[in-house]
């Protein structure tokens, strides 16, 4: 990324506003340009100026005696008749009802699942969903996360979305560049998406949270066309899935786990 | 319609917002009594409104009407001015090129005009924020004083998230400089070989 390019996101940068891709672009640019770097010193700067002095100006007395008589007046209290149409809260008795019915729902789940035998490993089961999910993101403008610009990101991006801090690397040196992020839902989980970039294909990996569970060995599996490797390691789910050929997608995996590729992978 | 319900409903959900609605009217127009009558006329409209608010944000839907009555006005008072702010918009990519200068040189960087800021009074930062053009200093105002979302403020500006970015950053660039802090330069490509070896091997 060019200063000039930098220059145009480094204030949504500074209001945490951009999203994780341009985040870490950003964070990557900063790390080697002294003039970059002072114009964030420098919008922080003025942030902060603008928030000691407060500058806001408040209503007059006048204007709010005005508004509370134009209030009184236009909802006058006699009119009695139909229903409120906006936002009516639930009673308290029935939303009494409801937390009983929801208590004795959950209970049952506890119960069905401490009966359930030995879980079916999670892969299997899943990896459908996983391929699905990565076939659908491939339609067109479902790459990045559509709300992308709209997080109120810093890195980590993924702070306060989900209950677990999904590792973020760039593999570009490695021609596996990081495209985009989101945040998805699957196997009934929230999930991190990390898109990467192998040539003219895709890759998307997948992070859920996987607590309590034991590290487990890669698995292969293929489905439509598409290549899927998975693993738990550090109470995290990893799920790899592309149509990149399997000894692509096994280098990208053995890059996730910080281990040597399987051979020399240079595009 | 329950009068009484819709009264409180009212009170609770768009009353506390009364201050921020006056506060973006005061420097949209930038006089009290204009301000006053306007933020007026945009509480009225929302009383007259509000069996349409269907949930959401009330203060973004207040901001919204606030920032249109005022507009409105400034279309039939100050014409002149709304025209030369959305002009200058649509030219400041050129002037931005314009602040491309020869790089290398630290003195802008390390210069002390941090402090000239942080030190600034309140005075001079509201006369800065009043000399910006209308869409710059709205942007400036509802991401700074009233501490909204671009996604919030594009929903009140009826714009794109990117050009409300680009607004706060031109917005807060004009205001430095009318504190007299000059921004620094951009390190281009033939950059000295100090700056060039800082950047490393980034495209």
């Amino acid at each position: 990324m060019t200063c000039e390019e930098s220059r145009r996101f480094l204030t949504g940068y500074v209001d945490g506003e951009l999203d994780l891709v341009h985040s870490l672009e950003i964070e990557d640019h900063l790390r080697g340009c002294a003039p970059c770097t002072d114009m964030v010193k420098r919008d922080r700067t003025l942030h902060s100026a603008m928030s000691l002095n407060n500058l806001k100006f408040a209503a007059p007395e006048s204007l709010r005696r005005n508004v509370e008589a134009a209030v009184a007046n236009a909802f006058p209290e006699e009119a009695r008749s139909t229903k409120p149409t906006v936002m009516e809260f639930p009673r308290r008795e029935r939303s009494w009802q409801w937390a009983f019915a929801a208590a004795a729902m959950f209970l049952f789940a506890v119960l069905a699942w401490k009966l359930v035998p030995q879980r079916q490993p999670v892969f299997d089961s899943a990896s459908d969903e996983f391929v699905s999910n990565h076939i659908r993101s491939l339609l067109p403008g479902h790459l990045a996360d559509v709300e992308s610009t709209d997080q109120h990101t810093v890195k980590p991006w993924f702070n306060g979305k989900l209950d677990f801090s999904p590792p973020v690397q760039n593999f570009e040196a490695q021609g596996f560049p990081l495209i985009a992020g989101r945040l998805e839902y699957v196997d009934h989980k929230p999930a991190a998406a990390l898109v990467y970039q192998r040539r003219k294909h895709y890759i998307t990996e997948f992070v859920t949270n996987a607590r309590g569970e034991k590290d487990a060995a890669e698995t292969h599996s293929s489905q439509q066309g598409y290549n899927v490797i998975a693993w738990t390691r550090d109470s995290l789910h990893f799920w790899v899935v592309s149509d990149v050929n399997l000894t692509d997608l096994e280098d990208f995996a053995h890059l996730l786990r910080n281990e040597a590729p399987s051979q020399p992978s240079k595009q | 319609m329950n009068g009484s319900v819709q009264r409180e409903q009212f009170t609770q959900l768009v009353m506390p917002h009364l201050d921020a609605a006056y506060n973006l009217a005061r420097w949209l127009v930038r006089n009290p009594q204009d301000a006053e009558d306007l933020a007026q006329e945009a509480m009225l409209r929302a009383v007259r409104f509000f069996s349409g608010f269907r949930g959401g944000d009330p203060r973004s839907w207040l901001l919204t009407i606030v920032r249109h009555t005022c507009y409105s006005w400034l279309t039939r008072n100050r014409a002149a001015e709304l025209a030369e702010a959305f002009d200058e918009e649509a030219h400041s990519a050129t002037t931005s090129e314009a602040s491309v200068n020869a790089a290398g040189s630290s003195q802008y960087y390390s210069s002390p005009e941090a402090q000239v800021i942080a030190q600034s009074e309140a005075g001079r930062l509201r006369r800065g924020l009043d000399s910006l053009p209308v869409v710059f200093r709205e942007a400036v105002v509802l991401r700074e004083l009233e501490g909204m979302s671009y996604k919030e403020i594009a929903e009140i500006s009826g714009v794109s998230i990117g050009t409300v970015m680009s607004r706060i950053a031109r917005g807060r660039e004009r205001l430095r400089e009318a504190l007299g802090a000059p921004p620094p330069p951009l390190v281009v490509t033939e950059a000295p070989a100090k700056a060039a070896a800082n950047k490393g091997p980034m495209p």
